[in-house]
């Protein structure tokens, strides 16, 4: 039984079928990075395992516990898996600080002086206390994505889903975002992220998943995914991608 | 285009448009301020006539007149600037010299445009002078006879206070009320199916019935049923109630609105954190969503006030109902124009705060 068990996942918009019975497996302290075509469903497939999606087929499980279906404590699930988004989405109206310790305040009951205490350690750690008063908008777009990061950090979430998240960012501030979630990958925790970063999948990913027509159309380590992918589609796939040479 | 098979890289040129040095506009703005001028003095004169009909005499009063009557000349400064520049902008185009003939052509045409729209002001005001002493101050007599509203002016404010009394209690509940109805109207999943009908029920209800149905009904129909509570309520709390309820429904929409504006990406964000349903509107959804609804909540608050003249309709002492009483006692409607004059009053501040809250608004949206 893995850490997490996504078996034969089906996900309808209307009569679009964005999931077409998806299976995927992921062992605690990997780093999983899903690849493939703009609109194949990655960021469908990261909001169903956040339960921000409902699915219409198969089940996923995390620690054998099933969290689809009726009758999950949602926001206990979430408590439990953290997710980024490629738009950032920090909350405008709050401080970083605020931002930050919402979560852990008003989910997990922490007192305010102990959810600032970490939340000034974690924003210590990317380099970022001094703006712990500053609002969003004072934030460059890699500084915004890092506090974002933090944020679903400082829920402690035993997995972290991350949606393109360096993909609206300018390419000079692409880095200091990578640079974290190496730190993190290091350090085990157990990621999922969809990207367009390849250079970035191929040196961090414990496995690379080549999503297609809402499947995992190829799966692989990266030395082999990259290298010598068996299936045409994927091979389409990356040569496109050396094309506009990003790999 | 390029033609086909030229693979010189030509360059392409585009002769530049004359610019117009706007003499015409600008005698034509030279010519209406004279002819305003001219206009002024004769409306002063005529004033002047009907006062000395009326056996009116005060030296004020002339000295006021004169001045009214000179005044139009200032009008003669930008049309003579206007000139001026189009005299520029023509030596500057006879010498060739574009740009400054462009730029001296553009002042005559802001000139001109300056002095044609105070003269259409000037034209406004006159013509309303003109109405106001027509028939031998007819108008002036009917609409403001200054010793009628001095005299019931009393009367009137006391009757105004029930409007306001009446307005503040409505307001304040209706702004309760209506964010009740828009949290019930946004309610996910099924088992809240009901509320949401019901609450879609009650504000589609509301939203087409006009005001003064609602009143009429809720003012004279409950004490009809004869049920005890309602009998002895006073009228001006069973006009709360109407009022209440039309606004609330009003109020609701503004909310929902306001809340839908908010991207769902927020919503995601806040949910995906572990937050509740309750707790994601309570901390990220109301307080974005409040700096937005705040303009137009108030301009439903300054509509309810003005309804809360229909009031009367089921007898109620207010502000109109007292002035047209005293109204048909005078045969003259001066008393009414009082309360059209308190209406104005109190309205004006709040209409500049909303504009100053939308600007504010828009300000914060272009930083980003
Ligand atoms: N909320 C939604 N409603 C309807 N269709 C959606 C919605 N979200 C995504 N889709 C559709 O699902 C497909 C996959 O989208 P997405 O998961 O965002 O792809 P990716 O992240 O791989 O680019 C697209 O065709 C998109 O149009
Ligand atoms: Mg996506």
């Amino acid at each position: 039984m893995s850490f997490l068990e996504i078996k034969n996942v089906r996900k309808r918009f209307g009569a679009n079928e964005v999931l077409r019975g998806l299976n995927l497996s992921v062992e605690e302290h990997q780093v999983v990075c899903l690849i493939g075509p703009s609109g194949c469903g990655k960021s469908t497939l990261l909001r169903c395992v956040n339960g921000l999606e409902e699915i219409q087929g198969g089940e996923i499980r995390l620690h054998g516990d099933r969290i689809t279906g009726p009758g999950v404590d949602l926001n206990a699930l979430r408590r439990d898996v953290g997710i980024v988004f490629q738009s950032f989405n920090l909350f405008p109206h709050m401080t970083v600080l605020q931002n930050i310790t919402l979560a852990p305040t008003q989910v997990l009951r922490m007192p305010e002086a102990e959810a600032q205490e970490k939340a000034l350690a974690l924003l210590r750690r990317i380099g970022l206390e001094h703006k712990a008063r500053a609002y969003p908008d004072q934030l460059s777009g890699g500084q915004q994505q890092r506090v974002a990061i933090v944020r679903a950090l400082a829920m402690e979430p035993m997995l972290l889903l991350l949606d393109e998240i360096t993909s609206a960012l300018d390419p000079e501030l692409v880095s200091e975002v990578l640079n974290l979630l190496r730190e993190l990958a290091q350090e085990g925790m157990t990621m999922i992220l969809a990207t367009h970063e390849m250079g970035f999948a191929k040196e961090v990913a414990s496995k690379v998943c080549f999503m297609y027509e809402g499947v995992v159309h190829e799966e692989g380590p990266p030395e082999q995914i990259f290298a010598h992918p068996r299936h045409e589609r994927t091979q389409q796939f990356l040569s496109s991608i050396i094309e506009a040479g990003r790999l | 285009m390029r033609e086909p098979g030229s693979n010189s890289k030509e360059v392409r040129r585009r002769n530049p448009t004359l610019p117009r040095d706007g003499s015409g506009f600008a005698w034509l703005a030279l010519t209406l301020a004279i002819l305003l001028w001219l206009a002024t003095v004769w409306v002063m004169w005529q004033v002047k006539q009907v006062m000395t009909a009326n056996g009116f005499q005060a030296l004020w009063a002339d000295i006021l007149l004169g001045l009214v009557a000179i005044l139009p000349l200032g009008l003669l400064f930008p049309a003579s600037q206007s000139l001026r520049q189009s005299g520029a902008a023509r030596r500057a185009l006879q010498s060739e010299n574009l740009i400054a003939a462009r730029v001296h052509g553009s002042e005559a045409h802001t000139w001109a445009w300056f002095t044609l729209g105070y003269a259409g002001a000037l034209l406004l005001f006159l013509l309303f002078v003109l109405f106001f002493i027509a028939n031998n101050v007819a108008v002036g007599r009917t609409f403001f006879q200054l010793e009628l509203i001095a005299n019931s002016f009393g009367l009137i404010l006391q009757a105004f206070w029930i409007n306001v009394v009446i307005f503040l209690f409505a307001g304040f509940f209706s702004l309760v009320w209506g964010l009740v109805v828009a949290i019930a109207k946004l309610l996910p999943g099924k088992p809240a199916q009901p509320i949401r009908f019901i609450a879609t029920f009650y504000t589609d209800a509301f939203l087409s019935l006009p005001s003064i149905i609602v009143i009429y009904l809720i003012g004279f129909g409950l004490p009809l049923t004869g049920i005890g509570f309602f009998r002895n309520l006073p009228l001006e709390a069973l006009a709360v109630l109407a009022l209440t309820l039309t606004y609330g429904a009003y109020m609701a929409e503004v909310y929902r609105a306001g809340l839908e504006s908010i991207h769902p990406s927020q919503w995601a964000a806040a949910r995906s954190l572990g937050l509740s349903y309750g707790q994601t509107l309570r901390f990220v959804i109301i307080p974005q969503a409040v700096r937005r609804i705040i303009p137009p909540l108030l301009n439903n608050f300054i509509g309810m006030q003005k309804d809360t003249a229909l009031v009367n309709v089921v007898g109620v002492i207010d502000a109109f109902n007292q002035a047209r009483i005293i109204a048909s006692n005078d045969f003259n409607l001066s008393a009414v124009t009082t309360v059209a004059i308190l209406f104005i009053l109190i309205t004006i501040p709040q209409t500049r705060l909303v504009d100053r809250l939308v600007e504010r608004d828009r300000a914060r949206f272009r930083q980003g």
